[in-house]
Parts: structure tokens; C-alpha cells; sequence
């Protein structure tokens, strides 16, 4: 049996005000907040359609298809050889989009470093366009490409490589920002140029980091590289997007049950790798 | 001219730099390694994503004309000389554009709401039962790693074509990704709130609402506006696949060669991301000085 204490709460109100009321400009900012937040997500959804039915009646049509997928099932064999090669296909796209990006972005990073880079119109210059790649989505980058080099899997390789030029500059261009300056500085005032400075100043005390930033994309560019397909930029997309199209859900399901698995599987060793490249304890930032 | 660093004797000296030589070449060949592993796996990943570099630099000068050619009207005079030519659909585009952001927001919103009521059951300090906080991870997980698009494609089916299914995409999606930030905040909490309250007899609610939500509000507010970041940009594509906003058009226009309407909508689309990722950080970094002025 629970009993209560009797506490005056109006005692202890009395004694310690400053417990209580708490800043009143700051708690009514922070309701109104909440309350214009809340309004606002009401009125989106009565924008959108939430409230006249139809999400209802999606609802139901909802659990009709999740009843369909289930259990998941690719047909037969000549299909699941299909799709594994095409999921290989998909790994293959990340891989070389991301290592790609990779190499190129250093440079740009370097460009967009304002420690390295002291003229500040260049700097700001390479920021401003890293920013405006990064702000155009990677399946926008794969419709380009593919007018470019033709329906496939190097329109997505492309792709991937150009949307990750945009994240490796900036994440790049901070690490190094974070570096420690006095090493560059030794090494220019033994008479080392800037690229020396550059190469035995800033590279090796980066270089994991950066490493631990490509090996972290690898993984997301193969969820990305997943999707590209859709739009008929190589991989496995292209299969999943039909399957769901033509309502062969049961092979849906079996195709995304084997990029979860994928995806797990790479994200473990890539964790892994991270873990060997900077130590168990950093983390990410 | 004498040399101010004292010089080890040779018989001393010998040793310590076959040692020093010895340690860089392990590493150089251990580099070596890695590196040699990097090209195995970067041919064999050309093959399968057919690379055809002569066919890339073949068309590279398509690349570099096609940029060129998103700037000429129709009637090939550049597009800034006429921009009421080129913005012709402005009105439409802008419509698109905020349902485009409304679309991020509302799913932005549903996905944190949900995120908020899971992540402390799937936190593993104050999760109350250890299989309840298996199945909710595992929920977040498959959440956030089947892509947004796949959602879309489904979800196009069962509510049809519009801006509602790419709502619940974002949603689904955003549930997923909030989840496994807001359940880590928790996680990373000072505890003593939370005993401190559980003591005094309160239920597990009242502790999470007293101990632990003060303490995580403010990271949660910040990780929501990343995410909508991350959605506003997501959204622009829901179109592609008939799940609403401004996509639908962009889409539309990349495949029919409507090149100045690309480049229209681009310029749109750079800078409303811009523009959304500007005010985050603002907030943000408010957010994060109040946090530690606290």
C-alpha cells in the first residue's frame, strides 16, 4: 500500500519560489511555439488531403498490400540470380561513386578550407558552389547523367559521385579546419611550400577522419544506390520499382528484404574498418 | 658550418635507424596492401557498373553543352535576357514549392511525434522491457534503411497519386532516422533526475516526463530541424515517382528537354534549400548556446 506524505504545497511554494514559476517569458515563448507548430501541422494535413477520408480508406488498402507481401517470395531461381547480380551491380555503383567523389573533393575541400585557403573570394566562392551540389538531389544528378551517358549503371555511378563531391567538400573542408595548425606552420617555416605544408601538415593528421567520413558514405550511398535504379540509373531499383509497379509484391519484398540485408551486412564491416581506422572510442561527428 | 645538433656516434646511431627504417617500411607495405585491395575491388566494381570511360569522354562535351544549353530559351537567347520568359510557370512552381515544404514539415512533424513516444522505449537505460526495446529498435532500423522512394511507391498505390503519400514516405522515414538519434540522447542523459523522481514512488511516465525529458528537449528540437533539412530536400523528389511536390514538374521537364524549365526549377529548388538550411542553422546554433549557458 502506497501512502502519500501530505506536503503544503503552498508552504513549500512559499519557500522556494524560484523552483516554481520558472522564467514566464520563456515558457510562454516556448508554448506559443509549440501551439503555432501544432497549427500549423493541422493545417498541412488538412492541405494535403488527411482529413477528407482518403487517408482512411489508404489505410485499409495499406494493410491489403502488406498482406500480399508477405511471405516473401522471388518466384524462382532464375529470378533470385537476377536480382544478385543486380544487387552487386548496386554495391559496385557505390563503391566507385563514392571513392570518386572521395579523390576529387580533397582538392576542393582544400579550396574550401578557410585555414588552407586564404584568399577569402575563393573561399567563399567553393563553398557557395559545394553547397549549392549538395543542395540538388541525388536522383536529380541521375536524370542529368543519364542524358548524358545513356540509361545505366554509370549514370548512377555518376550521380552518386557527383551528390558526394557536394558532402565529402564540406564535411572535408571542416576536418580540416579542425586541424592543428602548428605542424603546417613548422613544416613552412623549415622553407616547405604550401603543398608541402599541405602533404606533411595537414594530410596525416586527417587522413583517418576522412577515411572514417568515406567509409560512413559507403554505406548510405548504397541505400542511395538502391533507389537510383527507379529512375533507370542501373541497380537493383530498377527491379523493385517494377515489382511494386506490376503489384508482384511478394518478389517486392523478397528484393528488400535482400538490400536489408545488404545494407547490414556492409554496415558492419564498414563499421568495422572505422573502428580499426580511428579507434572504438571517436566518434563521428 | 658546424651543426648545433649533437651527432650519435655511428656505432650508436647504426641500430636505431635500421629499427626506424624497419618500422616505415611495415608501414609502407601495409599501405601497399590496402591500396592494392582498393584497385582489385575498384576494377572489378567497373566491370559490373559497365564504366566505359571512352564512352565518358566521348560525351563528356554532352555533360558540359548540356549545363550550357539549361540557360537558352527556346528561342536561343540566353535566360536571364528575359526572365518573364523563363519563370513563364512561376506561379504554378511556387504552388509546388510550398507544398513541397509543406509536405517536408507535416511528415517532418509525424515522424518526430513518433519518434518522440518510441525512443524511450528504446533507449536502454529507461527502457522498461528488454523485448520491447528489441522490437522498437529493429522497428526504427527497418524504418530507416528500406528508402523513402520504395515507401512512396507503395504508399502511391494504396492512397494514390499525390502530395499524401509522399507525406507518409517522409513520415515513415523520418520515424526511422529520429528514433535511433532521440533514443541515443536519452541514452547519453544524466540519470540521477530520473532515480531521483522514480524514488519518490512516480510512475515510469512521470519519471520520463520529469527526469528525463528536460534534459533531451532541446537536442530533440535540433535533430527534428536537421531532419527537416534533410526532408525538404527529399521531398523534391517525391514527384518523380507521382508522390507530390515540385518534382512532378522538375521530372516532366528533365525528361520532355524543356532545358530552361530545368534550370527554372533548379534555381528554385538551390534556393529554398538554402534558404531552409539558413534558418536551421540559425536556430540551431540558438538552441545549442542555450544549452550551454544552462
Amino acid at each position: 500500500m502506497v501512502s502519500r506524505i501530505p506536503v503544503d504545497t503552498a508552504a513549500v511554494r512559499a519557500r522556494h519560489p524560484h523552483h516554481f514559476g520558472g522564467s514566464d517569458r520563456r515558457r510562454r515563448f516556448t508554448l506559443a511555439m509549440g501551439v503555432a507548430a501544432a497549427v500549423l501541422l493541422l493545417y498541412g494535413m488538412a492541405q494535403l488531403g488527411f482529413f477528407d477520408g482518403k487517408f482512411i480508406a489508404g489505410l485499409g488498402k495499406l494493410g491489403e498490400i502488406a498482406g500480399l507481401m508477405v511471405p516473401p517470395n522471388p518466384g524462382d531461381w532464375a529470378h533470385v540470380r537476377i536480382y544478385l547480380m543486380s544487387l552487386i551491380e548496386t554495391v559496385a555503383i557505390a563503391l566507385l561513386g563514392t571513392l570518386t567523389a572521395a579523390v576529387l573533393a580533397v582538392p576542393l575541400a582544400l579550396l574550401a578550407a578557410k585555414n588552407v585557403t586564404t584568399a577569402r573570394i575563393l573561399h567563399f566562392l567553393s563553398r557557395r558552389s559545394l553547397d549549392t551540389i549538395r543542395s540538388v538531389d541525388i536522383l536529380i544528378w541521375a536524370l542529368i547523367w543519364i542524358n548524358v551517358v545513356g540509361l545505366g549503371p554509370f549514370a548512377g555511378v555518376l550521380a552518386i559521385m557527383t551528390s558526394d563531391i557536394g558532402n565529402f567538400g564540406k564535411l572535408f573542408s571542416e576536418a580540416i579546419e579542425a586541424v592543428d595548425r602548428k605542424p603546417r606552420e613548422g613544416i613552412i617555416s623549415t622553407g616547405g611550400g604550401a603543398i608541402l605544408g599541405v602533404r606533411f601538415g595537414i594530410l596525416p593528421e586527417v587522413f583517418p577522419v576522412l577515411a572514417s567520413q568515406v567509409l560512413y558514405f559507403f554505406e548510405s550511398n548504397t541505400r542511395s544506390a538502391t533507389i537510383i535504379g527507379i529512375v533507370g540509373a542501373g541497380g537493383i531499383g530498377l527491379h523493385l520499382a517494377e515489382a511494386i509497379r506490376t503489384l508482384e509484391l511478394q518478389q517486392a519484398s523478397f528484393i528488400i528484404l535482400m538490400i536489408l540485408i545488404a545494407v547490414a551486412a556492409i554496415d558492419m564491416v564498414s563499421n568495422q574498418l572505422r573502428f580499426a581506422l580511428i579507434g572504438r572510442r571517436a566518434r563521428l561527428a | 658550418m658546424a651543426s648545433p645538433v649533437a651527432q650519435l656516434p655511428d656505432a650508436q646511431l647504426g641500430p636505431l635507424l635500421a629499427a626506424y627504417d624497419a618500422s616505415v617500411r611495415a608501414r609502407r607495405w601495409n599501405t601497399l596492401l590496402v591500396a592494392a585491395c582498393i584497385v582489385v575491388a575498384v576494377a572489378l566494381s567497373s566491370v559490373s557498373a559497365e564504366v566505359d570511360l571512352v564512352k565518358f569522354f566521348a560525351n563528356l562535351g554532352n555533360f558540359t553543352s548540356y549545363l550550357g544549353r539549361l540557360f537558352y530559351l527556346d528561342g536561343g537567347a540566353l535566360v536571364f535576357t528575359d526572365p518573364v520568359e523563363w519563370y513563364w510557370g512561376l506561379a504554378r512552381w511556387l504552388r509546388l514549392l510550398a507544398e513541397t515544404l509543406l509536405m517536408a514539415y507535416v511528415g517532418t512533424a509525424l515522424g518526430a511525434i513518433g519518434a518522440f513516444f518510441l525512443c524511450f522505449l528504446a533507449a536502454a537505460n529507461v527502457s522498461p522491457r528488454p523485448w520491447l526495446r528489441m522490437l522498437v529498435r529493429r522497428f526504427c532500423e527497418l524504418c530507416r534503411t528500406v528508402p523513402e522512394l520504395v515507401f512512396a511507391l507503395m504508399f502511391v498505390i494504396a492512397f494514390g497519386l499525390g502530395p499524401m503519400a509522399g507525406v507518409l514516405a517522409v513520415a515513415i522515414h523520418s520515424l526511422g532516422a529520429l528514433g535511433k538519434l532521440f533514443a541515443e540522447v536519452v541514452e547519453n542523459i544524466d540519470m540521477k533526475p530520473v532515480e531521483g523522481v522514480t524514488a519518490t514512488g512516480a510512475h515510469w511516465t512521470t519519471a520520463m516526463r520529469y527526469g528525463a525529458l528536460p534534459q533531451t528537449l532541446s537536442n530533440f528540437v535540433s535533430y527534428t530541424l536537421l531532419r527537416f533539412e534533410v526532408n525538404v530536400r527529399g521531398a523534391t523528389v517525391m514527384g518523380f515517382v507521382g508522390a507530390g511536390g515540385i518534382g512532378m514538374d522538375l521530372v516532366e521537364a528533365i525528361r520532355k528537354f524543356y532545358y530552361s524549365d530545368v534550370s527554372a526549377i533548379l534555381l528554385l529548388i538551390v534556393a529554398t534549400v538554402m534558404v531552409i538550411d539558413t534558418l536551421t542553422g540559425v536556430v540551431r546554433h540558438r538552441l545549442i548556446g542555450l544549452e550551454e549557458r544552462r
